[in-house]
This record gives C-alpha cells, structure tokens and sequence, in this order.
C-alpha cells in the first residue's frame, strides 16, 4: 500500500516508492540519503506532531510535514 | 613542500575535531572572500614536511544548493588543493560516500579518512578499507578524530598524493540509458567547442547541467549562449522523455544511481553489520527521553535556564573584573593628566569605549562556551527540532530560539552576544531575519532605564509592567520577523530537512578552541571599530564647547558664591580632606559650588551637537511627548542603553546618575510637569525599539555581511519604535489619560 509520508505513525517501516519534487527540497532530500527504494522507519514526531525524525540508512533526518508530503512510501500494512 | 590540503566532509562527520587535531593552536580563522562563511587554516607538520590545512565547510553534496556548497566547490576548482581529504563517518558510511562519489566525478585528487572508526565498531559495524581503497582507487585511512589516531597515517597518504604520479581520472557512473546517451552528447559538444574544460572536466559539466545547477547554468549563459541553450535543450529532451517514462527527473534518477554506485561498492565485501541497521542505540534511548512530548520541553526550559545562568551570573565576576580595571584606569588617567579635552578625550572616549567593548569579552566567552557545548553535544539540533513549529510561523527557524533568548528573552541578557549566536543558523534568510529582530530582546542595559522609569510612575505595578515588557519585546520581535519575511527579506523558507547527530561527549579541546576563536574575532574587529565610533560619539556631546561668555556668566557666579562668605570658610573647602569634618557653612557653599557645575554641565551638553540635535528634533519629538533632554538621553543611548540614564541625569543637572542618584532622578522625572505615566510608557515602548546601541550595529553588519543591514536596523527600528511611541501618546492623551 502506498501512502504519504505524513500519514505514517510513529515505529511504522516503510520503503520509499517517489519522491515527487525537484529544485533546492528535492536535491536537500536526495542528498540525506533518501531515494526511492530506501528503507525508513519514523521514530518520532517533535512535540507539536512537526517536524517528523526518520531513521535513514542508520542515521537520524528530520523533515518538516508539508517537506513530508512530497514522499510517497510503500508500506506493508 | 608547502602544499594545500583541503579538509572535506558532511557535517557531523568530526571533520573540525579532526582539524584542530592536525593543526593544534596553529590555526586562523577568516572569512571566505565576500561572504560570511568561516574559513579556518591551520598548518600540520609531519615527520619531514610541512602541509596548509584548509578547513571547508562541512556539506552534504556539491550541488549549488546552499551558501556553504558554492564555497567549497569554488575553493576546489578555483584554488586547486594538491589533495582532498574526505571525512567519512564510518559509522554512516553509504550516506557519507555520497560526497565522496561527487569528488571522484569531479576527477580531483582525493584521499578518504574513515573517521568515528571506533564508534562504527561499537554499533557493530565492520568495515574493511582495503576494500574500499581498492574499489574506489583512492587511499584510505581509517582514523579517530577525537584522540588523533590514525592522522599520521592519513596525512602519509595526503603527502604521497602531492608527491606522486597517480593520475586521477573522473570516475564515470551509469546513470541509466537515456542519461548515458545524453551525457555523451553533451560532453562531446563541450570537447569540442572547450566549452568551461578549462576549469571543469567535460562530462561533470554535462552533468551539472543535467542536475540544473543554478551557477554552472549562469556560466555557461555567459560564456557561449549558443551552447549553453543547446545544453539546455539537450536536458529538456530528456527530462520530457524520462517523465514520460518513468515518472521521474534527471536529477533524481543521478542521485538514485549515484546511491545504487555506493551500495554495489559496498556489498562487494566492504562492510559486515551484525545488527539491524535501525537498531536503537543509546543515543536514541536518551532521544526518547528528551525529545518527548512533555519532558523534552521541560528538559529543553531547564537547559535554556541553565544556559542563561552560566552566561549572566558567572561572567558576573569576570565582567566585574573587567569594569573595575577600566574603571581604575580612568581614575589614574584622570587624576595624571589636567583638566581639558585630552582627558575628556582618553577617559570618555576611548577608555569608556575600549572598556565598553572588552567589558563585553568575558560575557561573550562564556556565551560562545555554553553554545559550543550544546552545539557539539548535538542537543541545538533538537531543540530546532522541537520549536521549529513554533518559530516557523514568523518565518524563523527553531535554531533562531538560542539567539533570542541570549539576546535577552529571558530579561537581562546581551544583543551582542545574540547576533553572534545566530551562527549556528544555516538557513541565511532565517538567519538575517533573526539577528535583525533579536535586538528588540530587553538586554540588561535597558532594564536600568525600565527601572527609573517604573521607580518614577509604576511604582505599584513594578513585576507586572516589567512582565508586559518581556512579553511585548517577544510579540514585537516575533511580528517584525514575520513582517521583514514577508517583504524586504522574502522566500521561501529553507528546507529544514537536517540530520539529528548521535549526542557526543563534547571535547574539551574542541569547547576551549571554538570559544577562543570566536572571541579573539569579536574583539579584533568589533574593537577597532567601536573605538572609532565611541570616539564620535563622545565628541558629538562635547563639541562645540560653551561659547566663553556663558563660561565667564558662571566663572563669575562661582566668584559670588565665595566671596559671599567669609575667606576662612572657603579656605576650609579648598584645604579639605576626606577626614576632616566641614563646617555647615562650608558645606553648604560646596553644594552650591555643585549646584553650578551641574548647571553648568547641563548647559554644555544643550550646546553640543547632541544637544543641538536633541533640541532640533524636539519639535518632532513633542508628538510622542519626548523633549530635549529625553531626546539628547536616547541620542547617548546609542553608545549603550544604560547612558540613557546617566545623560538624563547631566541634562536634569542633577550630574551623572549613580544608584543613589536614581532615585533624585526618578523624583525629579515623577515632579516634571512635561513628564507623565503616559510619556513614560512611551518611552519605554521607545526604548524596547529603538536602533540598537552601536556594538550591536556593528555585529549585525558584520554577521549580514553588509553594512545595509547595520543603518536598515539603526533607520527601521528607530522609526518603529517612534511610530509606536507617538501612538501610545497620541492616544492616551485623546482617552485623557
């Protein structure tokens, strides 16, 4: 099932499936290592639920959630 | 050999702990040229050669995508290092060899530290770097940032690099058939019209085109418009052809194959992990902790608490130090030389001036130590983390939070200081939003002012007018920044995509370093400015002196006053030492005689330039109930906010006022039919706003890079600040209050 990055909980593994955006966001993501086929795990949400941390490849990304919404993950359930 | 070694490296890689363990205290920190990023050089010397170290600012990619990426890029190309050294956190190392792979692309000399070696080994992971050297073709050295293992090995490879023949080639990625086939077309267009292969390698600049980088694109238009258009068109027609197909953009689909190089290299048994590679570590069990959603900002109070703390209260005794010496010095300055203007000059001038600066050090220090605590222990990132919800919707960043609050946010604390606390920002619009408004923050030289003038007309209300005040400072400086974003510094916000760095132990020597630096900065170049500015400061309030008529009117009324008493009396005056007791008489004409000094020194100072100026804007001043001398108060202000009081004290002749003397003053202002409560609110409203003291502009310009900025804050704030003032008085003096 695919869902919008926004819309996972917290623990929840997923893969991501797109990436739908370009210029300075979508470089700024691909480059902390999040592309398309990447494993994620969010750990946690800061404490007005914005921005999010994901686990990435080991390390831990923050995003804001409108930065979120343009990543697409696959998740299992 | 003298060659140039530049270090490269993500940020969080221990890239400047690395640094200041090849240079040790033999390092120099600048600016690169016409921006405000930090450049620092240092030199290493090994066994039978010296090397020049160059600290690059830690990146993530080579894109054009931030301020601190165009400058390592151009370092590299324009200024050619004999070698890169790549940090890499081993304990990342696929999203690490990112940059790694963008350097070898580049075709320039590079040679790899695999640093945090042993915190790899910890989480479990192994790493084989012969592996590694071998597929990548370049050497690689494992090392420990953090207690200097592994740098002698790894600064024997940089020297053979410089020394040697290998010829370093561009490593060329698949990037997929279409890529492929446009790359080479493109590269052989560039080959054969030279197009920029003077200073790029052919296929990087097809590549960067197909990656739409912003500064390579602009070079190209100036170089050959022609071709740099066919380029473009080149990109289009791929760009259009991958969207069709495969949903997706040439800059993507680099960045995916680049990631996919990486892997392959890696699964060729490079690296071993026996656990997951999510597992939870500690440093993500204390983030439970203290980025939970209600003790992460009890935590985060404590912390902010603590910090303000260690600023204010212990660099009391340092900044106490620091007074007195001036202090003294003034003393012996005045009590060596006569009367007059050269004296008038070293003690107000420049001793005030210099001591006003330096008195500053000890408070920056300590500020610059606690920041580099929680900067190198990874706890700033989290706190951006937890309030950039909050900062965001005034445009701001959640690292804007620590300027603010040392700015003064909590009452007392210091603008200087703050600006330069907004370092830690990588955002630059954010950044110069923030450093514009932290100024408004009620730093402890303004509370002095808030003081008398509660003492004069709130006497019953002080905690709670002192409280609207904090909050006002807060909605005023929040709400400028949302104004300044919308308009004069708009954008949209920079992607706040960051990395949460495992919490470290910060180094001592790394703390002792930072600090050191970033204070010799602030007093090299704040200090020789500010001397100068203190130095016209203190001649627009002493310059022109009375006119000799007015001087010979109290010459002569001091004769009066003596002669109106026996000779005997004035005799026990002038022989008078601290012990022996005066006569009521005598103590009497020394009053007088005081009396008339003051008088005189009130006069003088209507007749300076300042008091000229003050007088002069009177007529404006009048709208928000301010006169002259109020007017001439917030002029010297300018120097520090504390000489608002002090000047209203000369220019209420009651001379310069001391605590004791604040009271008189707070009388004098309470009995003056031209003041009221409602001026006095205006005043403090006024005061919040107004321009920052000159220390401030100063920091403000140089932190923006631009003087513009400096006279924006000075010009902006002061007419808010009048705008608000006229407001309040306008308005109450309508509702009759």
């Amino acid at each position: 099932m695919r869902i919008n990055l926004r819309k996972m909980h917290d623990n929840q593994l997923g893969t991501i499936a797109a990436i739908k955006v370009t210029g300075n966001l979508g470089r700024r993501i691909r480059e902390m290592g999040l592309v398309p086929g990447t494993e994620i795990k969010i750990q946690g949400r800061a404490p007005l639920y914005d921005p999010v941390a994901l686990r990435v490849r080991g390390a831990t990304i923050t995003l804001r959630n409108n930065e979120a919404d343009y990543i697409e993950v696959e998740v299992t359930e | 050999m003298r060659a140039t070694v530049a270090l490269a490296g993500n940020p969080n890689s221990g890239k400047t702990t690395l640094f200041n363990e090849l240079t040790g205290a033999r390092q120099h920190v600048g600016n690169y040229p016409g921006v405000t990023v930090e450049k620092k050089e240092g030199t290493y010397t090994g066994k039978d050669f010296q090397l020049h170290v160059v600290d690059l600012p830690g990146t993530y990619s080579l894109t054009a995508y931030s301020l601190e990426e165009v400058v390592a890029r151009d370092f590299l190309v324009n200024e050619k290092p004999e070698v890169v050294v790549n940090i890499v956190d081993a304990s990342n190392l696929e999203r690490n060899l990112y940059l790694a792979v963008q350097f070898l692309e580049m075709g320039i000399p590079v040679c790899i530290a695999l640093n945090m070696i042993d915190v790899a080994k910890k989480r479990g992971i192994e790493i084989h770097a012969d592996k590694l050297s071998s597929l990548l073709g370049v050497p690689v050295t494992p090392t420990v940032a953090r207690n200097g293992k592994g740098k002698r090995e790894l600064m024997e490879h940089a020297a053979q690099i410089i020394q040697g023949k290998k010829e370093f080639l561009p490593l060329k990625i698949s990037y997929g058939g279409d890529v492929d086939r446009a790359l080479m077309d493109m590269e052989n267009e560039i080959q054969a019209n030279s197009f920029l292969i003077d200073t790029y390698p052919a296929r990087w600049i097809a590549l960067k085109y197909m990656e739409n980088d912003e500064q390579i694109l602009d070079k190209g238009k100036k170089t050959n418009p022609e071709l740099a258009a066919g380029l473009e068109e080149m990109v289009k027609k791929v760009s259009r052809h991958l969207q069709e197909t495969l949903d997706t953009y040439p800059e993507a689909m680099i960045a995916d194959q680049r990631y996919g190089y990486i892997k392959s290299i890696l699964k060729q048994g490079v690296i071993y992990q026996k656990y997951d590679q999510n597992r939870l570590y500690s440093s993500d069990k204390i983030d439970k902790v203290l980025t939970n959603r209600f003790l992460g900002p009890i935590f985060m109070l404590a912390v902010i608490a603590g910090l303000y703390h260690l600023v204010f209260t212990y660099s009391e005794v340092p900044v106490g130090w620091a007074e007195r010496l001036f202090g003294w010095l003034g003393h012996g300055v005045s009590a060596l030389l006569p009367d007059g203007l050269l004296k008038s000059l070293l003690v107000s001038g420049v001793i005030d001036g210099v001591g006003g600066v330096l008195g500053f050090v000890p408070l920056i220090m300590f500020m610059f130590f606690g920041i580099a605590i929680l900067e190198d222990s990874g706890y700033l990132a989290r706190v951006a983390f937890m309030l950039d919800r909050i900062f965001r919707i005034f445009g701001l960043h959640g690292s804007s939070v620590m300027a603010f609050i040392v700015s003064g946010g909590i009452a007392g604390g210091c603008a200087v200081p703050g600006v330069m606390a907004t370092r830690t920002l990588r955002s630059p619009r954010e950044r110069l939003a923030t450093l514009l408004t932290v100024p408004f923050m009620n730093c402890g030289a303004k509370l002095p002012v808030f003081a008398l003038l509660i003492a004069a007309f709130f006497a019953k209300y002080e905690a709670m007018i002192m409280f609207m005040i904090t909050i006002g400072a807060w909605a005023g400086a929040l709400l400028v920044a949302k104004l300044l974003r919308v308009t004069v510094i708009k954008g949209a916000s920079t992607p706040f995509v960051m990395e949460l760095p495992p919490y470290r132990m910060p180094t001592f020597k790394g703390l002792a370093i930072h600090t050191w630096e970033r204070t010799w900065q602030y007093i090299k170049k704040a200090g020789t400015v500010i001397l100068g500015f203190s130095i016209i400061l203190w001649a627009m309030m002493t310059f022109p002196s009375l006119p000799d008529s007015t001087l010979q009117k109290f010459e002569i009324q001091r004769h009066a006053l003596l002669n109106a008493v026996p000779p005997a009396i004035v005799h026990q005056l002038e022989s008078n030492t601290v012990e022996t007791e005066l006569s009521r008489e005598a103590q009497n004409l020394k009053k007088q005689i005081a009396r008339l000094d003051l008088k005189e020194a009130e006069a003088q100072l209507r007749n300076s330039v300042a008091g000229r100026i003050g007088s002069a804007l009177e007529k404006v001043s009048r709208w928000a109930g301010f006169d002259w001398r109020t007017n001439i108060a917030l002029i010297g202000g300018f120097a520090a906010k504390e000489v608002v009081v002090s000047t209203l004290g000369t220019a209420y002749s009651l001379g310069e006022a001391d605590s004791e003397k604040s009271r008189s003053l707070s009388e004098t202002l309470a009995n003056d039919p031209n003041w009221s409560p409602l001026v006095a609110l205006g005043l403090i409203v006024f005061t919040i706003f107004y321009s920052p003291c000159f220390v401030s502009v100063v920091c403000i310009s140089r932190e923006s890079g631009s003087w513009k900025w400096g006279a924006f804050a000075v010009a902006f704030n002061t007419l808010l600040a009048f705008g608000l003032a006229v407001l309040i008085f306008q308005i109450g003096s309508a509702l009759g209050a």
